[in-house]
């Protein structure tokens, strides 16, 4: 009886030992917090400062959802589809789905979820293949 | 009237169909689409927009249109009870002498619109020119818009969307109807069912501004009878035909 428990207990330090051991080694290669992978993105710049629309990409918006959806206000500057148009990741060609994709990286290591594109296209435009007015 | 000249018809859009340039001084142009509004102007009541149908060139069984809403749309074009639909064709007959017409019938934008009376969200809204439409953002999908509209011109989207247009998000669980395609129409275009009619030649759909006397569509209707669907219900629809 006392011989299996020891058994066990060497088994489970067994465990924990390489637990940690693949932890410590995951902390070196991603430096001490994970940061979330970013996509580069097509274009020099963004629309308003890189801090600025950190923190509040989510009031503007939010805040030209209802200027375009009320009052018919289609200007790039500010507009779901200008972002998506920049940010899609060049392999993926979606900002969500993948780890790597730009809206999806990020808001998995902030834990917020991200509901616009359950009805939002992830993905720019493709090109038809007719041709369009002008 | 007369078929256009396609090469005519392609200099016109070209030229001035969609967008007048204006030069304002050497070298500098303003481009204006057709209902006169910069594009970070918000829309106002001065434009109404209206669709005359004339059902004597509806022919039975022609689906150009409804064709190319779901295209432009996005929709599935499925005809189950839980598709969205939001033009269907509706045959007409008159039994006693026979005479038969087929029309598109969908949302008719009315100035008066029951769907926005009931909506206790204030998702379902009328935009200062007369284009009724669904905030999805604020829908809660309780579907009493659908059981308000006299025309059934709305449906709830039943089942998860994929690889929607950017720009017609639509999702589950929200109500939806024809938009005038209004992505089109603030572009200074006209909606793609018009667009699809006048270029298969049928020439049944005209669409522009009902508060514009010289626009095609006032005049026309100044000059010839038409008729709102269920007028007794005094919604003033946006949607006019004329032959039924």
């Amino acid at each position: 009886m006392a011989g299996r428990a020891v058994f066990a207990g060497l088994i489970f330090a067994t465990a924990l030992g390489a637990g940690w051991a693949l932890a410590q080694e995951r902390t070196a290669a991603a430096g001490r917090v994970p940061k979330p992978a970013l996509a580069q993105a097509k274009g020099d710049k963004c629309v308003d400062p890189t801090d600025f629309m950190r923190r509040n990409h989510m009031q503007v918006l939010l805040h030209h959802r209802d200027r375009t959806m009320h009052e018919g206000i289609r200007t790039p500057q500010h507009s779901l589809k200008g972002c998506v148009e920049c940010h899609a990741g060049p392999q993926s060609g979606t900002v969500v789905g993948g780890s790597d994709d730009f809206c999806q990286s990020c808001h998995a290591y902030a834990a917020v979820s991200i509901d616009c594109f359950e009805c939002h296209a992830a993905r720019p435009r493709q090109a038809r293949a007719g041709a369009r007015k002008p | 009237m007369k078929p256009v000249d396609p090469t005519r018809r392609q200099f016109l859009a070209a030229a001035g169909g969609a967008v007048s340039i204006l030069t304002l001084a050497p070298g500098v142009l303003l481009l204006a689409p057709a209902h006169g509004r910069a594009p970070d102007q918000p829309v106002t009541g001065k434009v109404r927009w209206g669709l005359l149908i004339d059902t004597t060139k509806c022919a039975a069984g022609c689906a150009d249109c409804v064709a190319a809403c779901n295209r432009e749309n996005g929709l599935s074009g499925g005809t189950r009870p839980t598709d969205p639909q939001w033009i269907r064709k509706v045959e007409l007959k008159d039994r006693r002498p026979g005479r038969q017409a087929s029309l598109p019938m969908m949302c008719q934008h009315c100035a008066q619109p029951p769907c926005v009376d009931v909506c206790p969200t204030g998702a379902s809204f009328k935009r200062a020119d007369g284009i009724v439409l669904v905030d999805k953002h604020i829908c809660i999908g309780c579907r009493y818009c659908m059981m308000a509209c006299p025309y059934k011109a709305r449906s709830l989207v039943h089942e998860p969307v994929t690889g929607q247009s950017p720009d017609v998000p639509r999702g589950k669980g929200t109500v939806e109807s024809c938009t005038f395609c209004v992505q089109r129409v603030d572009r200074g275009e006209t909606p793609a069912c018009v667009e699809a009619c006048a270029a298969a030649r049928h020439g049944a759909m005209v669409f522009g501004d009902l508060n514009d006397p010289a626009s095609e569509i006032a005049r026309r209707l100044a000059a010839y009878p038409s008729t709102r669907v269920r007028a007794d219900l005094a919604l003033d629809p946006g949607v006019r035909y004329q032959g039924i």
